[in-house]
């Protein structure tokens, strides 16, 4: 019997803690965003992963890592082998990082493969385009 | 506090001067039925836009907002859809019974909800055992509901409906118990007398301890009884597909979905009824400036607000609890709630008797 009615008020107890928590929850800010409507403010988590993109390429140094890391083939890289004027010694420079956005799974091995931080993915995620071409992108510039 | 019998005598004297006395009662009843049910669809869509914003704020989100003003269309236009969709024949089916059962479930709900005043003065069904007459007509519905089941002749449909028989006919006693509590605090009936009794204080303050228990009690077994909330296992989705109402298309499902959201209002405007006071204003004695302020409130304004005030608590609890086992429920019903509501009468009993009450 004692058993019968304490378990009674721990069993209230117990439902009244859950029902704070959604009290709580129902005056919290909601998270929904309305997208279009908000998209001159839209804020992207840091770590969302919208496309891979180069900041600075000088930081490239074409060692090929990032490609050889990519399981899907996404990256495509074209070197050329240049000398040194001072010191006469051969190195790779790069000429076109080709990035294949279709076929991109976000995995982010590229990124952590690369040795000199040149590539990071960025949060940037409206990627409608018409042709599957137009998301083949070369990230260097020059 | 305004008294509507002034409006419908009116109407009546003028109708009965132009026409016989009998025709005059016909066209009124007409016309009631036509308010009523228009009245039955708009609190429908008011509770289902309801349902979909006060989930969607429990939840974190913001619920509907694109079809009209904050979403404000969205259940008129589902309205429409649901209106326009086929009602599909089952081919194994009791055509008969398949097709009688949303009826039954829809008149159970109309004629519960012709129970409730309103306002004063906006009582439709008003007699010395309205209770009673409320109890028996919602629980027609379980009828209706264990018919859709057996006749769908689904396995998925015929389990929900069994449990919601199980179910219903078990909390209709826990119901019953602690709506006899107040019925013992006032010594009658009749709803709109209930109401009137309420003038210097809601019984939930008059009755205090017991007719606040009995109110908690009435709360879960509400709950139970239109099958919401953590009662739901009759339409279990993740185990029963949609339970008893699983083969139903159309407007047939439409009938059983809107009966649900109604049932749901009427569960809660009994309470504001009986425990808050209906329309009564709250007035607080010795406060006469207040309670002028109060009155001045129209006493449709008041029961509306009551009624979707615990609306609101009901869904509070169904958005915060998970869905119970069947021997659970059983359980909670046959273990906890039907000896603590006897216990709860007696105390009543003796609260009357010896006058402890406010």
């Amino acid at each position: 019997m004692v058993g019968y009615i304490k378990g009674i008020f721990r069993g209230l107890g117990s439902l009244l803690t859950g029902m704070k928590v959604t009290f709580k929850e129902f005056f919290t800010r909601k998270i929904t965003e309305q997208y279009p409507e908000n998209r001159a403010v839209l804020k992207m988590h840091d770590r969302f992963c919208g496309e891979l993109v180069m900041p600075d390429e000088s930081k490239c140094i074409a060692c090929g890592l990032c490609q050889m890391a990519c399981p899907n083939s996404t990256i495509k890289i074209t070197t050329e082998p240049v000398t040194d004027p001072e010191t006469g010694k051969t190195r790779k420079r790069l000429v076109k990082y080709e990035y294949d956005l279709g076929s991109c799974m976000f995995c982010h091995l590229c990124v952590n493969a690369c040795p000199h931080d040149a590539i990071r993915f960025s949060t940037e995620f409206e990627h409608a385009v018409f042709t599957r071409s137009k998301l083949v992108k070369i990230l260097n510039k020059q | 506090m305004f008294d509507f019998g002034i409006v419908t005598n009116w109407i009546h004297t003028q109708l009965a001067s132009v026409m016989s006395e009998s025709l005059a009662i016909f066209l009124e009843c007409v016309i009631i039925g036509v308010c009523l049910l228009l009245l039955y669809v708009v609190i429908a869509i008011i509770m289902i836009y309801m349902e979909r914003k006060v989930c969607a704020a429990f939840q974190c989100r913001l619920g509907p907002t694109r079809v009209g003003p904050w979403g404000s269309i969205q259940v008129i236009c589902d309205v429409f859809k649901m209106l326009t969709k086929e009602i599909i024949t089952i081919r194994h089916s009791d055509r008969f019974l398949y097709n009688l059962a949303p009826y039954i479930v829809i008149i159970a709900s109309v004629t519960a909800f012709a129970c409730i005043p309103v306002s004063r003065g906006l009582e439709i069904l008003d007699f010395n055992v309205g209770v009673l007459f409320f109890m028996a007509a919602s629980s027609i519905g379980i009828i209706g509901i264990l018919l859709a089941g057996w006749s769908s002749n689904s396995k998925f449909s015929l389990i929900g409906a069994m449990r919601s028989g199980a179910q219903m006919i078990s909390y209709e006693l826990s119901v019953g118990l602690s709506i006899l509590t107040i019925v013992v605090l006032t010594d009658t009936m009749q709803f709109s007398e209930i109401v009137m009794r309420q003038a210097d204080g809601w019984f939930i303050f008059k009755g205090h301890i017991p007719a606040v228990i009995a109110f908690i009690i009435y709360l879960i077994a509400g709950n139970a009884e239109v099958n919401r909330g953590p009662f739901d296992l009759p339409e279990a989705e993740s185990e029963l597909t949609a339970g008893y109402h699983t083969e139903y298309s159309g407007m047939h499902f439409g009938l059983f979905y809107v009966a649900e959201f109604v049932n749901l209002f009427i569960i809660s405007s009994v309470a504001a009824t009986i425990f808050l006071g209906g329309w009564m204003p709250l007035h607080i004695p010795g406060l006469d400036g207040f309670n002028a302020v109060m009155d001045a409130i129209p006493g449709f304004i008041w029961f509306f607000a009551k009624a979707f005030f615990i609306v609101w608590l009901l869904m509070w609890i169904k958005w915060t609890f998970p869905r119970l086992r069947i021997d659970q429920i059983l359980t909670l019903e046959w273990k906890y709630l039907v000896p603590i509501g006897l216990v709860n009468l007696l105390l009543m009993v003796i609260v009357v008797v010896f006058k402890l009450h406010f």
